[in-house]
């Protein structure tokens, strides 16, 4: 009777995988095997290894890589201090309230800030260092990038460090340990996880990202996520960016399983 | 827990009250669902004040939506499941959209404005007889460029781009037949090229234009070059209008190697639902007074030729925006070049954007 009851309550959750996850997945991997004419053909795998889309993957990933490590830099000090303070929830809040606003909002408003006659580029000016192009450039984009994805980083590691039992770090001390031997050995492995989960949450969406490319990096910088929305929008080769598509999730599942939680079942 | 359902119930309340709120103003303003119209245009493309002028005039209350490439508009007409009565694609989107039957034929007997169209933009070839088409607003490709960031120096042509001197100066617009056109022409080839050897020289020569491309971008190229971003700028007469109109240093040129001359026109798609106040709106914008206050706003050159007494002077006789029977005669219209075409220049126009020198 008790099992009967929990299998219903599975019917939602079941029904929502198999409509929003499983059908669009199988649906992406049907359409990567037509070409833009509809006919079948694994031509779309070939193209995939050809020069053009493998750098592109390269760079796709490298750039995530840069994106993930300098939020991980920024944020693993942030929220370590975040945890010290007196209001922490406060702080919190201000730190996740950036992402309340709209994306697109934020990349206009970076547009202005970085633009030749924008206040990044005075300030420039008035330190002596005199104006730099900023704009479409890979500091710009990798700045915009981290500035958007840095409360995803620091939740789940505030989250880990909070949770860490503050009598670990006294017990470390309390046996000479020095502060960085701290961090080492005690805080940063008992956090790991947090620092895991924030990895997942920034390097997959920063691998398909595509609407900064364009406005701050002005097309200098393509990623893979770029190329699927010029085929899926402009070519109308759903093919091909099925096809591009199909790598991307492949790629994230296995980014998935490389930084997952291996000690199940605590 | 308490405070989510008190959460979401104040939610609820909000969306059942914004609803009621609608609903109540637009009964009052006489709409009624059946009495909708669907308009379908590319961004920015409409003097907003003719659609509350429209809406007042036939009780007809307007749904606006955008979209920003033809490739887009087609793709969601194509896909059905909205309704839109009127689009507004280009010259080759419709010959397109004609051969996969996603227009409805337009009738005439409504359009008592149509007379006021120049008899040149009518009858063309991607739709002969307007059968399903009639004209809106029409342009060129060019360079638009600041002689005072360049100091002095004047651009006539394509080539002209290539110059050392504009190192990272130049802001595309982000469309594949633009800039592989502007390629192809700059080596006196057609835009509408399919030969691959020319192609790939045109890709080459591109390339080699890299170190003066600052960015490949959007909408955005309008506030960009306006704000003096850069220099040089590649983009549609209209937009070119509208960021001269914001900065007076600004000139505008048509390249002598030739480039694109393009029709945007009104058509009523398959998915249509309201097929008389189609007409009915078409008719309106064809109207030679809105014809005018549509061009003055938007900064596109109308295809109406009453129109044009209504504009300023200093709009109708611009030659750069007007310009001559005997420049327009050497400009292309863009073919047809079919899904695999066109899916090559795309791909030729990603590993241009690529290309790192």
């Amino acid at each position: 009777m008790q099992n009967k009851t929990r299998n219903l309550y599975l019917i939602p959750y079941v029904f929502w995988i198999l409509l929003f996850v499983i059908a669009p997945i199988l649906l992406i991997l049907y359409y990567s095997f037509f070409d833009i004419e509809g006919q079948f053909t694994l031509g779309n795998y070939t193209d995939f290894f050809s020069p053009v889309y493998l750098t592109m993957t390269l760079s796709s990933f490298w750039y995530a890589f840069l994106i993930t490590a300098f939020s991980l830099l920024i944020a693993y000090p942030t929220a370590y201090l975040l945890t010290k303070l007196k209001h922490k929830q406060l702080w919190l809040l201000l730190i996740i309230l950036p992402s309340w606003i709209n994306l697109l909002l934020k990349a206009y408003a970076f547009l202005g800030i970085f633009g030749t006659y924008g206040p990044a580029n005075a300030l420039l000016e008035v330190l002596g260092i005199g104006a730099k192009q900023i704009l479409f450039t890979d500091f710009s984009f990798l700045f915009v990038s981290v500035y958007i994805f840095i409360p995803f980083m620091v939740l789940p590691i505030y989250n880990a460090l909070e949770k860490l039992n503050p009598s670990l770090v006294d017990a470390s001390r309390d046996l000479g340990a020095s502060s960085w031997t701290t961090f080492r050995r005690v805080i940063f492995p008992l956090t790991l996880d947090g620092v895991k989960a924030g990895c997942q949450a920034v390097f997959i969406p920063a691998l398909s990202l595509f609407m900064i490319t364009r406005l701050i990096a002005g097309n200098r910088v393509i990623t893979l996520g770029t190329a699927i929305e010029q085929h899926f929008l402009v070519t109308q080769d759903w093919g091909m960016g099925s096809t591009i598509a199909v790598f991307l999730i492949i790629a994230m599942a296995v980014f998935m399983i490389a930084t997952g939680n291996r000690r199940r079942g605590i | 827990m308490k405070q989510l359902v008190r959460m979401f119930t104040a939610v609820f309340l909000v969306a059942f009250v914004l609803i009621y709120v609608t609903f109540q103003l637009n009964s009052t303003e006489g709409y009624s669902s059946g009495n909708t119209l669907s308009i379908y245009n590319w961004g920015d493309y409409i003097d907003p004040d003719l659609l509350k002028q429209f809406e007042q005039e036939s009780g007809i209350k307007v749904i606006y939506q955008t979209f920003d490439s033809n490739e887009a508009m087609m793709t969601k007409i194509a896909q059905g499941g909205t309704t839109f009565d009127v689009a507004v694609p280009s010259e080759y989107a419709i010959s397109k959209m004609k051969e996969e039957n996603l227009l409805l034929p337009i009738d005439h007997s409504k359009l008592s404005n149509l007379k006021y169209i120049n008899p040149r933009f009518l009858n063309l070839s991607f739709d002969k007889e307007n059968q399903y088409s009639v004209p809106y607003f029409w342009g060129t490709v060019g360079i638009v460029y600041n002689p005072k960031l360049l100091g002095g120096k004047e651009i006539t042509s394509w080539n002209d781009l290539w110059d050392g001197d504009l190192r990272n100066q130049i802001l595309l617009v982000d469309g594949a037949r633009e800039v592989i056109g502007m390629g192809l022409n700059s080596l006196h080839y057609s835009l509408n090229d399919t030969d691959e050897a020319h192609l790939q020289e045109a890709k080459n020569k591109l390339n080699a234009l890299t170190p003066n491309v600052k960015a490949i971008v959007g909408d955005e190229i309008k506030m960009l070059l306006a704000g003096e971003e850069a220099a040089v700028g590649v983009v549609w007469s209209g937009d070119a209008s509208e960021i001269m109109s914001e900065n007076d240093e600004l000139d505008y040129v048509i390249p002598e190697e030739g480039s694109n001359l393009w029709f945007d026109n009104m058509v009523i798609p398959k998915t249509a639902k309201n097929i008389e106040g189609a007409h009915e709106f078409i008719n309106f914008m064809l109207d030679p007074e809105h014809a005018a206050q549509n061009a003055e706003y938007v900064g596109y050159s109308t295809p109406n030729e009453k129109a044009l007494e209504y504009l300023p002077e200093e709009i109708a006789g611009d030659k750069r925006f007007y310009p001559d029977p005997s420049v327009t005669d050497k400009l292309e219209v863009y073919d047809n070049l079919g899904k695999r075409m066109l899916a090559h220049y795309n791909e030729l126009f990603l590993e241009f954007k690529m290309y790192k020198n």
